[in-house]
């Protein structure tokens, strides 16, 4: 399964601070995209907005060309078919396995489809060695690979990524990124991956979009926004030249 | 002498473990709710609440014993000078103690919880459990402090039981008239009992506290 997203106008403040200045966006559905853009830009925020867990000022959001339906079991239905992994996740007190079943539980799986899926997404970012391992006792890449196998776990058909490998070693972000890859080969689901590491954006993404103070700059596929980008503030950025 | 204190003791862990529970099935739950909801809102409920928080068990057990006497609205159900009505006192000082630790703890568990629960496809009941298992040593202590409040208090057991004997003297009780009738050491005795029943009670919650810590 498979999920299209757009926005259009969407609008975001902070008190007198507006994040969101109108994002106009669309997301085909199965591809990895990319949106890149200094700190502060807006990415997060974008996600978040995605995601509900913030309602933006103005502008809507089509989820599959559709807004979001105001019916309450409807309305989870919806937001049971996007997942995230945040910039510094937060795993629940207990177990990794305890963590990645989370979602499977709540969505009334059980017995031993609920342990081999939970082991499954465990072996697929190489953490089924520390199944039994408690949530404190985990590095920050070994919670990331957690995290991320809680949210892949429950198939959703659209991924957001938050920088979601930040900080993180060179063999993490390997294992993260292939992972990334694998999820997306083999669902067919949708990524929308938000970074400031160009690098990761050039190694993931089909298409990228350049958020810069709350707007969306320029768009393309991967070759040309890089090695062609139309935009002055795109070529600034691809070249390194704004401070983050 | 023996079998009155095994009946003294029984009494008290029936009528303060039972009220302890009773109040702890009506104030986690609540208190949860209360502690999910935005900060700001429900302000007057709270006020309420940590007002209760101080209530003196004098005045509760005085309101309980209008309220179960023969004139009072529940008079027709004869719940004055029993367990039962005992009971009832004990959940009236314990209720708003259990609540208002249990709201302030859930009020204070980290927001990425609350976001990560609901990220992750929980409806509102799912994410109050998953915040409440988060918050789950801080709701064990508000339980603690609860049974310490009930096992400790005499004063409302006192108006609301009437002490008496064989039907509804506790420890707290007891203790107060053995000193008035100078019978020390069976009051120093009776002491003993309570400091030991609570102390096996608090070890046991430090353990589970502990093992839902880990």
């Amino acid at each position: 399964m498979t999920m299209s997203l757009a926005a259009s106008g969407l609008v975001k403040s902070f008190g007198a601070r507006t994040v969101l200045e109108g994002i106009d966006l669309r997301v085909e559905p199965g591809e990895i995209f990319a949106i890149v853009g200094p700190s502060g830009a807006g990415k997060t925020t974008l996600l978040r907005c995605v995601d509900f867990l913030l309602r933006p000022e103005a502008g809507t959001i089509l989820y599959d060309d559709a807004v979001a339906p105001s019916d309450l079991a409807a309305r989870i239905a919806l937001r049971r078919r996007v997942g995230m992994v945040a910039q510094n996740p937060f795993l629940f007190r207990g177990t990794a396995a305890y963590n990645v079943s989370f979602g499977l539980c709540i969505r009334d799986v059980e017995g031993e489809e609920l342990t081999r899926r939970t082991a499954d997404a465990l072996q697929g970012v190489g953490m089924a060695h520390l199944a039994g391992a408690r949530a404190s006792v985990l590095s920050a890449g070994e919670a990331q690979r957690v995290a991320f196998a809680r949210a892949a776990v429950v198939r959703p058909d659209l991924l957001l990524l938050d920088e979601f490998t930040v900080n993180l070693d060179p063999s993490n972000v390997n294992i993260l990124e292939a992972a990334v890859r694998e999820y997306n080969r083999s669902t067919g689901a949708t990524v929308v991956l938000v970074t400031h590491n160009m690098f990761q954006a050039k190694r993931l993404a089909g298409r990228v979009a350049l958020l810069l103070e709350g707007r969306i700059v320029e768009v393309g596929p991967v070759e040309e926004f890089f090695e062609n980008p139309r935009d002055p503030r795109t070529r600034a950025f691809v070249r390194g030249e704004f401070a983050y | 002498m023996a079998g009155d204190i095994v009946q003294i003791t029984a009494l008290s862990l029936l009528v303060s473990g039972t009220s302890t529970l009773v109040a702890t099935l009506i104030a986690v739950p609540v208190g949860t709710l209360l502690g999910l909801r935005e900060v700001g809102s429900g302000r007057l409920l709270r006020n309420i609440l940590f007002t209760l928080y101080g209530l003196p068990p004098v005045l509760a057990g005085l309101l309980v014993f209008l309220v179960l006497s023969k004139a009072g609205p529940l008079g027709p159900l004869r719940l004055l000078y029993t367990p039962l009505g005992m009971v009832i006192a004990q959940v009236v000082i314990v209720t708003p103690i259990i609540l208002g630790i249990t709201m302030s703890v859930v009020s204070t568990v980290e927001r990425r919880v609350k976001d990560t629960a609901f990220v992750l496809g929980a409806d509102r009941y799912q994410l109050s459990v998953t915040v409440l298992r988060e918050a789950a040593a801080g709701v064990l202590t508000a339980i603690m402090v609860g049974f310490g409040r009930a096992i400790s208090e005499v004063g409302a057991v006192f108006i609301v039981g009437g002490h008496i004997e064989g039907q509804t003297q506790v420890l707290t009780t007891t203790i107060i008239t053995d000193i008035g009738q100078a019978e020390y050491s069976h009051a120093v005795a009776l002491g003993v009992i309570l400091l030991v029943i609570a102390a096996l009670i608090y070890s046991l919650l430090y353990r589970l506290q502990e093992r839902t810590l880990a």
